[in-house]
């Protein structure tokens, strides 16, 4: 039985001041860029240290994102596997249907702060270009996303709901046009348009200080799970499982928990086609450390250090990096990082349909691919909690075209 | 000794009374050997320093004419390796003119920055700028090329401020680089008026020779910004006439040098013609 750690430890002392998670982190941008990096870091410390934007932003999550978002004991999925207790943290039922709003709306209340008038924004599967979209419509800010071509392609939807919420929507054609393409593109904006452009990054990556801003925005998730699984068992869990693609629903829940030695914490990135295939995104089990989009992390390279493309059924994981801390997480040994292939969670997908009547977004699926692992780790006794990072309603049409089904 | 190749150069210069005309070159773009080709008809152009990019996957600071130079490069194989062999091969016909090295910093991470630099003053290079190295990341860097007695050249820029400058210029040496836009290469244009207040804000912060880039590409610039600074930079402008000419089915050589040499005309008699005006 696990009881909360009665003081902090090492773990929440990171990063440093120059943004770094032992190796990792860092502020590899342009000179043009840093001068604006500074006046971020230096607002940002400013809001987090300000009772006022804290009440502010915790008003907006309970009554607009809809916090805090239950913890739910999944009985079916449970007796599937017949071993510990699972619990879904069901950020999909949140505004938007993701965790990404948890971070948006952190974002946008200090753009707002710092007295920016315009926001740019990548995105991958389209769930951060949305939650972003969003809360621009609802301040009144204009929204340019950009979005790697073949993730346009693959995520229609989510580029019309981003139109409706009207954000101007860049497709973004250099490179492999996805996700990290998409994150240059928004770096050669925001380095153009220096005076008037926030840039909302959607994961715990880039240059310092976004990955410890977001992080430090989406370990609401964590901070709840604490407090409701205390409510529901009386002590915390003994393993976390999230999936991680740059890491942000991953950090936010596994951060509450670090000082806990006990509990457990495991990623799950996407395999792909294959760990042997080489058609993967998997950063940390198939990468190694280098420095792009303005962190060193573990990243997909070729041998003279070129960016190699990452493959994945989910444009949410598909891209060749991952967040600095989770780097350091796995290189000190206090988090595991495991692969789930497209294969294996298209199988999660459809069983978590079936059993507990919840599509979860193929990203979640890669966590769910691997609760079978997770729950005999922990033995029959256990309690895992996964955290139920978005909702499937996006994903319907690719899980059809790779079961062979027309809709 | 590869120091003394820029501060020598520099110092020519000064004695005829004229800028630098810095022309920026793709290593392998569109292939090795063209590219080889271009680099040793440069200094006869009339390119008094060279830029040799190193390709990168994901040129962040780049607009799409660079961008594509550097796909073109590595869709023909180009690597950091092989850039270094160029410069070598270069070194064997021209043992004066000054070659900086530009790009980005994860082949560097890749190769470890105390074998890049030794492999780099091997081959004959004297400088390096990485466009995702700022001065808070440089130390290690810095520390490397130091010890080869290469110059590292950290970018200034219009958001930085004197503070900055003086951060920046205490870990440059050979010349000063001011980037003059806010923005990525080849899309803003560069106005000599707006450039000139901050050139002398560079100088003053280091006491460098200045040489200004981004968004120069026509003489008329070229020769403007030379009235004011120390060098002109040529990048994105060079690369187009590769894919011009590669479209029309020209000799890339002979274009990109004839460009080379109507820019570097333009920036010799710049300061002659504006005594006579």
């Amino acid at each position: 039985m696990n009881a909360p750690s009665p003081a902090p430890n090492d773990y929440s002392a990171y990063p440093d001041a120059q943004g770094r998670f032992g190796d990792y982190g860092g502020r590899y941008v342009p000179e043009t860029l840093m001068p604006l990096v500074h006046e971020l870091d230096a607002a940002y410390r400013a809001a987090k240290a300000d009772p006022a934007f804290q009440a502010e932003l915790s008003s907006f999550l309970t009554h607009y994102v809809g916090r805090p978002s239950p913890l739910y004991f999944a009985e079916r999925l449970t007796q599937h596997y017949g071993g510990a207790k699972i619990y879904l943290k069901r950020e999909e039922l949140n505004h938007t249907g993701s965790h990404k709003i948890n971070n948006c709306m952190g974002q946008i209340l200090l753009a707002r702060r710092m007295g920016k008038t315009r926001i740019i924004a990548e995105t991958g599967a389209g769930q951060h270009g949305v939650a972003s979209a969003t809360v621009c419509a609802r301040f009144g800010l204009p929204c340019v996303v950009y979005m790697g071509a073949v993730d346009v392609e693959r995520q229609k939807p989510n580029v019309f709901r981003m139109n409706l919420l009207g954000a101007q929507v860049e497709a973004v054609t250099s490179g492999s046009a996805t996700l990290k393409d998409a994150m240059n593109e928004a770096l050669r904006d925001w380095v153009t348009n220096v005076h008037d452009t926030y840039y909302m990054i959607g994961t715990a990556a880039g240059m310092h200080p976004y990955p410890e801003m977001v992080r430090d925005f989406q370990s609401v998730i964590g901070q709840e799970v604490r407090e409701q699984m205390m409510a529901a068992e009386g002590r915390l869990p003994d393993a976390v499982v999230a999936c991680v693609g740059g890491g942000s629903n991953a950090i936010g829940i596994f951060h509450p928990f670090l000082n806990d030695e006990g509990v457990r914490l495991y990623g799950v990135e996407a395999a792909g086609e294959g760990m042997d295939s080489g058609r993967h995104a998997a950063a940390i089990n198939g990468g190694r450390p280098g420095v792009l989009h303005g962190n060193m992390t573990y990243l997909l390279q070729d041998p003279e250090g070129q960016i190699t493309e990452a493959h994945s059924i989910s444009a949410g994981l598909d891209y060749p990096g991952i967040g600095p801390e989770h780097s350091w997480l796995h290189d000190v040994g206090r988090a595991t990082y495991l692969t789930a292939t497209d294969q294996d969670s298209l199988e999660a997908f459809t069983l978590l349909a079936q059993l507990e009547g919840i599509l979860p977004a193929i990203e979640s699926a890669h966590a769910l691919a691997r609760l079978p692992e997770v729950v005999k780790d922990v033995g029959k006794d256990g309690i895992v909690v996964l955290n139920l990072s978005g909702r499937g309603d996006k994903d319907v049409a690719t899980v059809a075209a790779h079961l062979g089904r027309t809709i | 000794m590869t120091k003394t190749r820029i501060d020598a150069r520099f110092a020519a210069l000064k004695a005829e009374g004229r800028a630098a005309f810095v022309a920026y070159v793709m290593a392998g773009d569109p292939d090795y050997a063209t590219g080889l080709e271009i680099l040793k008809g440069l200094p006869g152009a009339g390119a008094d320093l060279i830029e040799v990019g190193f390709p990168f996957s994901d040129p962040m600071a780049e607009g799409p004419p660079i961008q594509r130079a550097a796909l073109r490069a590595l869709n023909k194989g180009m690597t950091l390796s092989k850039t270094l062999q160029m410069i070598a091969a270069f070194r064997q016909v021209d043992q004066t003119t000054p070659i900086v090295l530009m790009g980005y910093a994860n082949p560097l991470i890749n190769r470890g920055f105390e074998t890049f630099a030794r492999d780099a003053a091997a081959a004959g290079a004297d400088g390096l700028i990485v466009v995702d190295i700022p001065p808070e990341e440089a130390d290690p860097l810095a520390d490397a090329l130091d010890a080869e007695q290469l110059s590292l050249l950290l970018l200034s820029t219009p958001t930085s401020d004197d503070a900055r400058l003086k951060i920046i210029l205490k870990r440059t040496s050979g010349f000063a680089y001011y980037v003059s836009v806010a923005g990525v290469t080849g899309v803003k244009e560069a106005d000599a008026a707006t450039v000139a207040p901050h050139v002398e804000r560079v100088r003053a912060a280091g006491g460098l020779p200045v040489c200004v880039g981004f968004g120069i590409k026509t003489p008329e610039r070229a020769a403007a910004v030379a009235r004011v600074a120390d060098g002109v930079v040529v990048g994105s402008a060079l690369v187009d006439e590769v894919a011009e000419a590669l479209a029309v089915n020209e000799s890339v050589t002979a274009r990109v040098l004839s460009k080379v040499n109507s820019l570097a005309k333009a920036v010799r008699s710049a300061r002659v013609e504006s005594l006579t005006v």
